[in-house]
């Protein structure tokens, strides 16, 4: 998995943000166990207390879980990961509609690029 | 018990000020970056710790004891500048380590060399500056020690090796062990490190979570050390 940071936001938060996104993508898939907090830590070149405290996060989402002996594995429960899903999808679009808005299109012009744009990828 | 503890600790060399009643607590577990311009005091504050300066006022004390034999024991310490015997190999080099150190990790060492290419038959006189360097630092890491203190680790080698060398920190961390990085290359480490220690003309200005000075400052510990000290 290919990490990077911003240099205004806390890392631990961007670790938490990059996780989530890898699990709500299935670039780590439901179930699947995850390296231990060092090796993810040396991946993502990190320090591991700052990746366990990201880990902790999710965890209290919900997003991953862990079992004392065995590790810790992304969620097995669908429903955690399409409702994060969902939320990251609201996200994007209301990060959009703010953006444009910025930029002076009123609503029915944001609305009309997006047809327009999503006609030319009708065939793929 | 803290790793280090300084207590009003001054050192003076002449008229110079060199620290001013430094008081600082370093705890366990925690990989820590001082920080600080040139001529702050990191690297007297390192020696200090190690006893080859004395403290001219106050004390300093590592694991509760001040610097001596029983600390050298725990304290694995890179000096700012070549050390190393010129005419040795670093075959000789390792017998050297594991004759003086208890917790000198023999095989350790070796995977670390064959990593960066560093032959065990090599003199260190033979070596570029940047191999030198990598060389001293494999031999200080290559330690279960419960303190590192790497005055400017990373200065002279490329950034390759510059990556390979904080992944070997991050995965050599140990929640009994601290590791302090005296650097000014903020932007390289800062991602490695949980606390900064700011120090300025011999004193502690600043001692946070990198996470905190972000969340805080809503900029890396980089940005905000060159708006701290702005020239």
């Amino acid at each position: 998995m290919d990490w990077s940071f911003r240099s205004d936001q806390p890392i631990y938060s961007q670790l938490v943000q990059q996780i989530r996104l890898a699990i709500i993508s299935g670039t780590y898939s439901p179930g699947q166990r995850l390296m231990s907090v060092r090796d993810m830590a040396a991946e993502a070149g990190v320090n591991p207390n700052t990746m366990q405290r990201a880990l902790q996060d999710l965890e209290r989402e919900g997003m991953v879980c862990s079992q004392r002996t065995t590790g810790r594995f992304v969620t097995e429960d669908p429903t955690v990961i399409e409702q994060a899903k969902t939320k990251y999808a609201e996200e994007q679009i209301r990060v959009f509609f703010e953006t444009m808005r910025k930029l002076g299109y009123p609503r029915e012009a944001i609305l009309a690029l997006l047809k327009e744009e999503e006609g030319k990828h009708a065939d793929t | 018990m803290p790793i280090l503890e300084c207590r009003e600790l001054s050192k003076h060399f002449g008229s110079v000020q060199a620290l001013d009643e430094v008081s600082l607590t370093l705890e366990a577990g925690r990989v820590i970056g001082l920080l600080g311009p040139n001529g702050s005091g990191k690297t007297t504050l390192l020696k200090l710790a190690n006893g080859l300066l004395t403290p001219t006022g106050g004390e300093i004390l590592i694991d509760g004891l001040a610097p001596g034999k029983e600390t050298k024991r725990i304290v694995s310490y890179l000096p700012d500048r070549p050390y190393l015997a010129e005419w040795m190999k670093v075959s000789q080099l390792l017998d050297l380590f594991e004759d003086f150190y208890d917790d000198f990790d023999r095989d350790r060492a070796i995977e670390m060399l064959l990593r960066l290419n560093i032959d065990e038959e090599m003199r260190i006189k033979e070596m570029s500056k940047g191999t030198r360097e990598k060389a001293q630092l494999i031999l200080v890491m290559s330690r279960k020690a419960k303190l590192y203190l790497l005055d400017e680790p990373i200065g002279g080698v490329d950034p390759a090796t510059r990556d390979y060398i904080l992944e070997t920190i991050i995965r050599n961390y140990n929640p009994e062990a601290a590791v302090v990085i005296s650097t000014h290359l903020i932007a390289d480490v800062e991602q490695v490190l949980d606390d900064v220690v700011f120090i300025n003309q011999g004193k502690i200005m600043l001692q946070a979570s990198v996470d905190s000075i972000r969340e805080e400052h809503g900029m890396s510990v980089d940005q905000y050390f060159r708006e701290v000290f702005r020239c």
